[in-house]
């Protein structure tokens, strides 16, 4: 029987926690979507999420999930991926949970190419602390923290993950929802770090600190200043673009460690000999 | 005690121990003193089917550890003072999780970078309460190679049991010591509880015999959700006050309820002793010297060597205590299990002999505080 989404959101879970306007919904259900699209076995998905709003997004599936600390979801999702590469495994963060007290984490999973999934909810500031400044605020806009115009440079999520090697990048809007649910199906079909940077909306802080108070303002933002027209590098400069910025096949951790696997008998007993030798 | 003989480091007696015990992943970054672990995990483990993995720093290291136990593996890594600092972030997760794992410190001295290469004995009570809130840990301390090995598996065996992080505290002079081992085939192994029944009814935590929840792992038919903020059995949040006490009480007595049964002490000529030591570590080896020492001058001297220093033996230690004329306690610190110790003491005076200057505590310098001691007695 082909699967719905609520095989995979918990119904008796709902509403969600999450303000009114906030699109945390919408990647959610895009998420769910691409699940049941692709026909997931729950037990074989395991869902790491971090801390803040959208970490709170595992509370209503029902596949496996871990929820940890701040910043470290794709750490513990390396070690699930490790010990089972035959498990999809999602990691869920925000732009403050992943690209900023996590982005160490971010940068090496990329650069070691492990078979996870990035989907970021990036709403430029930090909603569970009260709309706080993060790593991907562009400048010079306003937060609970920037009270004057935020004076340091945003990340660029999508340079950054294709600069670390990251072979799947794309970048959607919760608005563009056909382009959202595309891009989070073909990254769940990647074999190797896949990242979806998902602009989202914050009416509640970010929105009323930059003049866009109410939640159609804002997706009216995302729909005038989102464009396919330029580089990934042009982000927030007014307009930004959506798009997949990189698709293409490359080994992964995994695939790599288990040719590791398979000689290490042979090896090992070569490598003892050295050492003996020295 | 049967098993393959060698002649081994502590550092490389301590992954034979975890190999044996089944430990099949590490993560880990690294660190003087501890890299042979670290180097031996990455060249055996995938041997045996296992995987070695070098993090970007310790706080992945241990969120590495919780990802790969809830996989179903057997985790381990290894570090030193400041990666064991990184770590305790991630070590309060597994204890809300309830991800087993072992957690080995080969101790230096500190604070922060201080001497990389030198021994001390200064994390006791940062292995004790080193991540934040209210929570129990299970310590192990080895004192020779033969017990990096041994210790290695009961280590494994009780967080595989309580469902616990267990921490080796190691220092670098039993780390780097080399020593006849054993590599003993006759300890048992324990492997986590497995549910049991229909996997839809699955309580991820709710407590089975002795208050610990069966584990399932990702990829079972028992699919579960587990989570590093306060929750209840299903695993999904639950912020009432009645079920936070509920936890952190579970957490804590699912530990100590079971001190006889972790508690690991040896004694020498304790029955008699009007001089009794208590220490761990390098420095119990140096007390059991100390002991022979002060016996050939034909005074009563014995030693309670504690292994597991966390929870901290309160019986065995009250009642030995209650038989001597005097009690010393070597540490390589300015003064941390002797604290534990005077909480017991009942108004008997408690000495400690304390060295901080990166050297070992001599058998020598303990017989002298002893005598010392006696004198003004």
């Amino acid at each position: 029987m082909p699967k719905k989404i609520f095989d995979y959101i918990i119904e008796d879970r709902l509403p969600f926690f999450w303000c009114e306007g906030c699109g945390n919904g919408i990647i959610l259900k895009s998420i769910a979507k691409a699940f049941a699209d692709l026909d997931l076995d729950p037990k074989n998905v395991v869902v790491v999420t971090g801390i803040g709003c959208w970490g709170k997004a595992d509370d209503y599936l029902s596949t496996n999930s871990l929820h940890v600390t701040h910043g470290r979801a794709l750490a513990a999702a390396t070690g699930v991926k490790a010990v089972n590469p035959e498990l999809k495994v999602i990691a869920l963060m925000g732009d403050g949970d992943g690209l900023t007290i996590g982005g160490n984490h971010f940068i090496h999973a990329a650069r070691r190419n492990m078979d996870i999934t990035a989907i970021i909810s990036n709403n430029f500031n930090y909603g569970m602390t009260g709309g706080q400044y993060s790593g991907t605020t562009p400048e010079p806009s306003f937060t609970s923290t920037s009270r004057y115009g935020s004076i340091e440079p945003p990340f660029d999520i999508c340079a950054l993950a294709k600069a670390a090697g990251a072979p799947y990048v794309a970048r959607a809007t919760v608005y563009h929802v056909n382009l959202l649910e595309k891009y989070i199906k073909n990254a769940i079909l990647k074999k190797g770090f896949s990242v979806v940077d998902v602009i989202n909306i914050c009416p509640t802080y970010y929105g009323r600190f930059n003049k866009l108070k109410s939640p159609v303002d804002m997706m009216n933002w995302l729909k005038n200043n989102a464009t396919t027209k330029l580089e990934e590098g042009d982000i927030y400069n007014n307009k930004f673009a959506i798009g997949e910025f990189v698709n293409e096949d490359k080994l992964d951790f995994s695939t790599k460690y288990a040719s590791i696997q398979k000689n290490a008998r042979e090896l090992s007993i070569h490598l003892e000999q050295d050492l003996s030798g020295r | 005690m049967t098993g393959e003989v060698k002649f081994l480091q502590g550092n490389e007696a301590c992954f034979e121990g975890a190999l044996k015990a089944g430990a099949r992943f590490y993560a880990g970054y690294p660190i003087t003193p501890s890299s042979e672990i670290a180097e031996m995990a990455s060249q055996r483990l995938p041997a045996v089917g296992g995987v070695f993995i070098q993090m970007e720093d310790e706080l992945a290291s241990m969120a590495a550890l919780v990802g790969a136990s809830m996989a179903g593996a057997k985790a381990f890594t290894a570090t030193s003072g400041p990666g064991f600092s990184l770590m305790q972030e991630n070590l309060g997760l597994a204890i809300m999780t309830e991800a087993p794992c072992v957690v080995i410190n080969v101790q230096r001295s500190g604070p922060s970078t201080g001497l990389a290469t030198k021994p001390a004995q200064a994390d006791v009570m940062q292995a004790r309460w080193g991540t934040h809130g209210d929570h129990a840990i299970i310590t192990l301390c080895p004192t020779s190679v033969q017990e990096c090995y041994d210790l290695m598996i009961y280590a494994f065996n009780f967080s595989e049991k309580f469902r616990t992080p267990v921490i080796f505290l190691s220092d670098e002079i039993v780390g780097h010591m080399r020593e006849k081992v054993v590599l003993r085939d006759d300890i048992p192994v324990i492997n986590r509880p497995f549910p049991q029944g229909d996997p839809k009814q699955y309580m991820p935590y709710k407590p089975g015999e002795n208050k610990v929840p069966p584990m399932a792992y990702f990829g079972s038919e028992y699919v579960f959700h587990a989570s590093s903020s306060m929750h209840d059995e299903t695993g999904y949040p639950n912020n009432t006050a009645q079920n936070a006490d509920k936890v952190i009480r579970r957490l804590y007595e699912k530990i100590y309820d079971h001190r006889d049964e972790i508690s690991i002490i040896k004694e020498f000529e304790t029955k008699d002793a009007d001089v009794l030591f208590i220490s761990f570590g390098s420095a119990a080896r140096s007390s059991r010297e100390a002991v022979n020492m002060m016996r050939k001058d034909g005074i009563k001297a014995g030693l309670l060597q504690i292994n597991t220093i966390w929870p901290f033996p309160d019986k065995k230690v009250r009642q030995l205590i209650s038989h001597a004329k005097v009690v010393l306690v070597p540490e390589m610190n300015l003064g941390q299990i002797i604290n534990e110790v005077r909480k017991l003491s009942e108004g008997k005076p408690v000495f400690g002999v304390n060295k901080v200057d990166s050297t070992i505590i001599t058998p020598g310098e303990i017989v002298n505080k002893a005598k010392e001691v006696l004198q003004n007695a």
